[in-house]
């Protein structure tokens, strides 16, 4: 069945898991000497003696059937019940409550929910208790899609089945014997204010009821459904709710008050207790049942309580109808009521059975109750059926699901379908029964066809036509690579949550911007979209750290969210790349000292990025006090032809300690942007014939000059010739002045069209020591 | 004896103590002995004065022979002893090889990403786009152009974050497929796309749920696309990734932006379909959603749906690899545990 229709979620023995479980005829009941709550009781269960069973429960009495769990029997949970003593007092067994049985505490009956079950007086003594709960059989479980509501009730599942295994389904009907002495309409009057609230709108009136329990076959069945028997009224409507999938609503006719009954929008600020005890404060957007003056129920979705049905009720006023799917919506989900009947109408209901339905409660009522219907239903709006006609052809059935189905096979699956069908050479003009209102368009047809016929059937094939090449884009291309890049560079990717908390939403903020924030969020730590990458990295590093994975180096690629002041247009999605490293870069190993991450261990990771990218020569590096969540001194701005890209650094310690970090080096960079740049691609240049020539030169300088300016200096003065700077060594301190550092560099020259001559190699030396001292005052080691 | 004897006597005397050296010195030894001022060379050639005018050069050449012969002994001796003394000294300079290496930094491609590139190579493959857009997204694109007008009961399949009333965190990356169908040029070709990346959905985090993941769907538009193929392409693409044994199969289930819907299963990976605690002892494992694109989503994206028709599919990857490696808990993949994630460093 789940192949062809409705998922079969679960099938299971409602007796699964217990056995020994049996009637027993309390003969005689007396307290226990020795407790203020037992008592000793003589239990007849079918053998040549009685068994003396001690029991707990506060409604225990004799003369009663009760279900008995024999020694040597299993209850639910997998409990063994073996003989024992209680106080003193030998026990050959155990009485049980129906959760005792495994049926859930909220859907047993009111009257036993504190203590043991009794059951009908004309259970025979010894027999297993099961047949008479309605326990000796199977439950399916069905897990029903939202298109599926048809299914939604007893009779529209059986016409699934019915179709899945090629079967008719076939109902028992209750006639309605109405009693003429006199008319429902002269009993109340019905009026529907606005007619799309309430399409079909009805009252059937049942007199001379007498309130008492259901039968127990009918309570079996609500409680394997998932409700709880109330009495033979309510059990009524909630039987007909799983049979029909028609909500109803059973109304005390004399606490109505007047004798007329208004279906109209709620005023804004109206009051409405509801069933459950609680008032309810209403708007326009809920449909009510009045009296015509004040409040009775919220339509479709809970009834009052000041109108409900009770012991004393001897005239039923039984409601059926159609209320509007969204109005009902939004009351449910308003009140967060949502009910077995509020969900229906939301997904819609058979419109064609709500008569029948109704006479079907009506007739069951009387039955149960020992009243009589009242002659006529009084109808304030009743829908209009429009036959729902859909065309199809044979060969769009064929197009669209790539089958060769004949005539024949598609006439086969309307059948199994309870289709009615006109076929006009391959044209089909399909009837809908109103059973099936999910089905309205050729699309819906397809489906039936193809599930009835069964999807493993349906042949494999791939797309035709004209395909041309997938490929990733310029930037996937790039995105890849700077992954294989950073994951060579020891660098592992990390995946954070897009939301965090307002606060660190906003932390290394490298733009003006307001917050992106739900309206609704489900905890204090998801409020708001993220800003930056860096925060949710902190968080994953201090989530190691606290586990002693002490060193970590990671990045992170993804989506930040800058928002304009409008907020309702979108935010600006910005993708960005972060890095972010804690402890040491180089763990202490037998042959290697540790060395922990610093500023240049994540600069020179960049560094290479930027060389990757072809951009080495576009990116400027500054110092940069901007950021108030990084390290003052130690974090630098990255420029990209002049231009903000974001920065590199180390966290400030009191933002790390806020993290729950001793220290983190972190960079981000707006990936997007240096996707976009336009760079240089691979220009070759012959590898040169002729020995490079290097030469070394060693500067004081003042402190502040830093080596991006030195090294643009030189490569201006050195002109063609030469090839590469490195600095190979900076020192200040000990014999050096104060306020000046030392650097030395190494410089290569080459000339790739000839052998250097050393006269060459002097001049540019000389023009480089030149410019170094004036525009520099640097002197010369 | 003549000259010419005595050459030879010394020259087979000192190959024999040549061979029988063992050490350098020795050999050292052994050439200041024989060729030094000192030695029995000298001495013959000093014998040689007393030879006639006409036999001298004849022996003086026959002694430069044979001081030749001796001396390129010597010298390939000396190579060799040096080469074992070399050898000698190596042998001394022995390591522990079992010591570990110099630890190379080596980072690991988040186990998500993985299997977002795996399914997007998949697909390039088959000639599809990679695609994406805006995580926030406008109420209009992720719901009503997938066919779910506002108060539609298939609102609460997707529980949402909303930032506004017209403004939500995308529940799937279906709003990119209706933002591309609504620019693509049909004349330069059929739409095959995919549209991988993160989404969200109002669920408290537990051991299955998780406020965002990430998911994959794609999407092909074209003239006379047949569910056929939706089952083909999905054939392919869950054989690429579990394995080419690998069988599917098609549930009918509802979406609101395709029709027919269907739920696909693949045969379990772990017992190969006899049973087993992966697939729940079904056989089957469930995998992703599918579906025929509803004609109301092509009209309003401007496709006329009486022309064209489509397929669409998604997937989630964490569920991918929940099931690949059998990880137990969603909220692995954001905690970022390093001893999760170095886990998948391994290229199977
Ligand atoms: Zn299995």
């Amino acid at each position: 069945m789940s192949l062809t229709g409705i998922e079969v979620e679960n099938v299971r023995r409602l007796d699964e898991g217990l056995k020994k479980i049996v009637v027993g005829f309390i003969k005689d009941c007396r307290p226990h000497p020795d407790s203020d709550h037992l008592s000793i009781c003589q239990v007849d269960v079918g053998e040549a003696e009685p068994s003396q069973i001690i029991c707990g429960a506060p409604n225990v009495q004799a003369d009663k059937k009760v279900i008995v769990a024999l020694p040597g029997a299993r209850i639910a949970g997998n409990i063994k019940i073996k003989k024992g003593k209680m106080r003193g007092e030998v026990s050959n067994g155990m009485i049980c409550s129906l959760q005792e049985l495994g049926i859930a505490d909220n859907v047993v009956p009111k009257a036993y929910s504190e203590g043991i079950f009794f059951l009908p007086d004309d259970s025979k003594v010894g027999m297993s208790v099961f047949p008479i709960l309605g326990m000796d059989d199977s439950m399916i479980e069905l897990s029903i899609t939202p298109n599926r509501a048809d299914a939604l009730s007893m009779r529209g599942t059986a016409f699934e089945v019915g179709a899945v295994y090629r079967q008719k389904p076939v109902f028992t009907d209750k006639k309605v014997i109405e009693d003429d002495s006199a008319a429902a309409d002269q009993l109340i009057q019905v009026m529907v204010e606005d007619e799309a609230d309430a399409p079909t709108y009805k009252i059937r009136m049942i007199k001379d009821v007498k309130i008492k329990e259901s039968p127990l076959w009918l309570q079996n069945r609500l409680i394997h459904a998932g409700i709880r028997p109330i009495n033979n009224i309510v059990d009524v409507t909630n039987y007909c709710l799983l049979e029909f999938g028609q909500p109803m609503h059973a109304f005390d006719y004399d606490k109505i008050q007047t004798v007329k009954i208004v279906v109209r929008r709620a005023n804004a600020g109206e009051k409405l207790v509801t069933l459950d005890g609680e008032q309810r404060t209403l708007t326009a957007d809920n449909i009510l049942i009045t009296n015509g003056e004040t409040p009775l129920a919220l339509a479709g979705v809970m009834g009052g309580l000041d109108s409900e049905i009770t012991e004393k009720t001897t005239t039923v006023a039984l409601e059926s109808a159609v209320f509007d799917p969204i109005s009902i919506r939004k009351t449910a989900k308003m009140f967060n009521l949502r009910s077995e009947s509020s969900s229906r109408f939301e997904k819609g209901i058979n419109v064609a059975t709500v008569q029948e339905a109704c006479d079907f409660a009506g007739a069951m009522m009387a039955e149960l109750s020992g009243g009589t219907v009242v002659s006529k239903t009084v109808t304030a709006t009743s829908m209009k059926l429009k036959p729902v006609l859909v065309k199809i052809t044979l060969a769009k059935i064929n197009r669209s699901l790539g089958t060769t189905l004949t005539i024949e096979q598609v006439n086969e699956i309307f059948a199994a379908l309870g289709f009615k069908y006109d076929l006009n050479h391959d044209q089909y003009e399909v009837t809908i029964p109103p059973r099936r209102w999910d089905i309205a368009i050729e699309a819906d047809i397809l489906e039936e066809v193809a599930r009835i016929y069964g999807y493993d059937r349906l042949p494999s094939t791939l797309p035709g036509g004209q395909v041309q090449p997938g490929s990733l884009t310029k930037s996937q291309q790039l995105m890849r690579a700077t992954k294989t890049l950073l994951e060579g560079s020891g660098l592992t990717e990390a995946i954070s949550y897009a939301l965090t908390t307002e606060e660190k939403a906003a932390h290394f903020l490298q733009k003006e911007s307001f917050p992106t924030v739900l309206q609704f969020p489900m905890s204090e730590e998801r409020t708001t979209m993220r800003m930056n990458l860096i925060s949710g990295l902190l968080d994953d590093l201090a989530y190691n750290v606290s586990r002693k994975n002490e060193n970590i180096a990671y990045y992170e690629v993804g989506r930040v969210f800058y928002q304009n002041k409008s907020a309702d247009s979108l935010p600006i999605e910005e993708n960005h790349l972060a890095i972010a490293v804690t402890g040491n870069w180089q763990e202490k190993d037998w042959q290697t000292i540790k060395q922990p991450v610093d500023f240049f261990v994540i600069k020179g990771i960049i560094e290479n990025l930027f060389s990757m990218y072809g951009l080495t020569n576009q990116i400027t590096y500054q110092n940069s006090q901007d950021y108030p969540e990084m390290h003052p001194g130690r974090t630098a701005r990255i420029l990209l032809d002049g231009e903000n890209i974001g920065f590199i650094g180390q966290v400030h310690p009191i933002t790390a300690k806020k993290y729950g970090l001793e220290s983190a080096f972190v960079g981000e960079l707006n990936i997007q942007q240096i996707f976009a740049a336009d760079r240089k691609g691979i220009i070759y240049k012959e590898v040169s014939k002729y020995p490079a020539v290097k030469r070394d030169i060693a500067l004081l300088v003042d402190e502040n000059i830093t080596n991006q300016s030195l090294r643009s200096g030189i490569h201006a003065a050195g002109g063609r010739l030469l090839h590469r700077v490195e600095l190979f060594d900076l020192y200040q301190g000990k014999n050096i002045e104060k306020g000046k550092k030392s650097l030395a560099y190494t410089l290569t020259f080459m000339d790739p069209e000839t052998t250097l001559t050393e006269e060459e190699i002097n001049q540019a030396l000389n023009k480089i020591q030149k410019r170094l001292r004036s525009d520099f005052s640097a002197e010369i080691r | 004896m003549t000259l010419k004897k005595q050459l030879e006597d010394l020259r087979d005397r000192a190959i024999k103590n040549i061979d029988s050296t063992l050490t350098l010195n020795d050999l050292n030894q052994i050439r200041v002995e024989i060729l030094g001022k000192k030695g029995p060379m000298t001495e013959v050639l000093r014998g040689m004065k007393d030879l006639s005018a006409s036999e001298r050069p004849v022996v003086g050449s026959y002694a430069n022979e044979i001081r030749d012969v001796i001396t390129e002994k010597i010298e390939k001796k000396k190579i060799f002893l040096e080469a074992v003394k070399l050898n000698q000294t190596l042998k001394e300079e022995k390591i522990d090889v079992t010591l570990s290496g110099k630890k190379v930094p080596q980072g690991v491609r988040h186990v998500l990403s993985q299997t977002l590139n795996e399914i997007e190579d998949i697909f390039l493959g088959m000639g599809y786009e990679i695609i994406e857009g805006y995580e926030v997204e406008k109420d209009y694109y992720n719901f009503e152009r997938m066919n779910i007008p506002k108060e539609h009961p298939a609102r609460d399949m997707q529980d949402t974050f909303y930032i506004t009333d017209d403004v939500l965190l995308r529940t799937h990356t279906s709003p990119v497929q209706a933002r591309t169908m609504e620019v693509h040029d049909f004349s330069r070709g059929p739409l095959r796309m995919i549209s991988p990346g993160k989404v969200f959905r109002r669920d408290t985090d537990d051991a299955t749920h998780s406020h965002q993941f990430n998911q994959v769907e794609g999407l092909v538009v074209d003239k006379g696309i047949t569910m056929g193929d939706l089952k083909g392409t999905l054939e392919v693409m869950v054989k690429k990734m579990f394995g080419q044994e690998r069988k599917i199969r098609l549930r009918p289930s509802y979406f609101p932006f395709t029709e027919p819907s269907v739920e696909v299963d693949v045969s379990c990976f772990k017992c190969g379909g006899t049973g087993c605690n992966v697939c729940k002892h079904t056989g089957w494992i469930e995998i992703l959603g599918a579906g025929m694109v509803h004609p109301n989503v092509l009209e309003m994206s401007g496709i006329d749906s009486n022309e064209y028709s489509g397929f669409a599919f998604g997937l989630g990857a964490e569920r991918v690899a929940m099931l690949r490696y059998g990880i137990n808990d969603i909220r692995h993949f954001y905690q970022n545990d390093f001893r999760f994630l170095e886990q998948f460093k391994i290229k199977e």
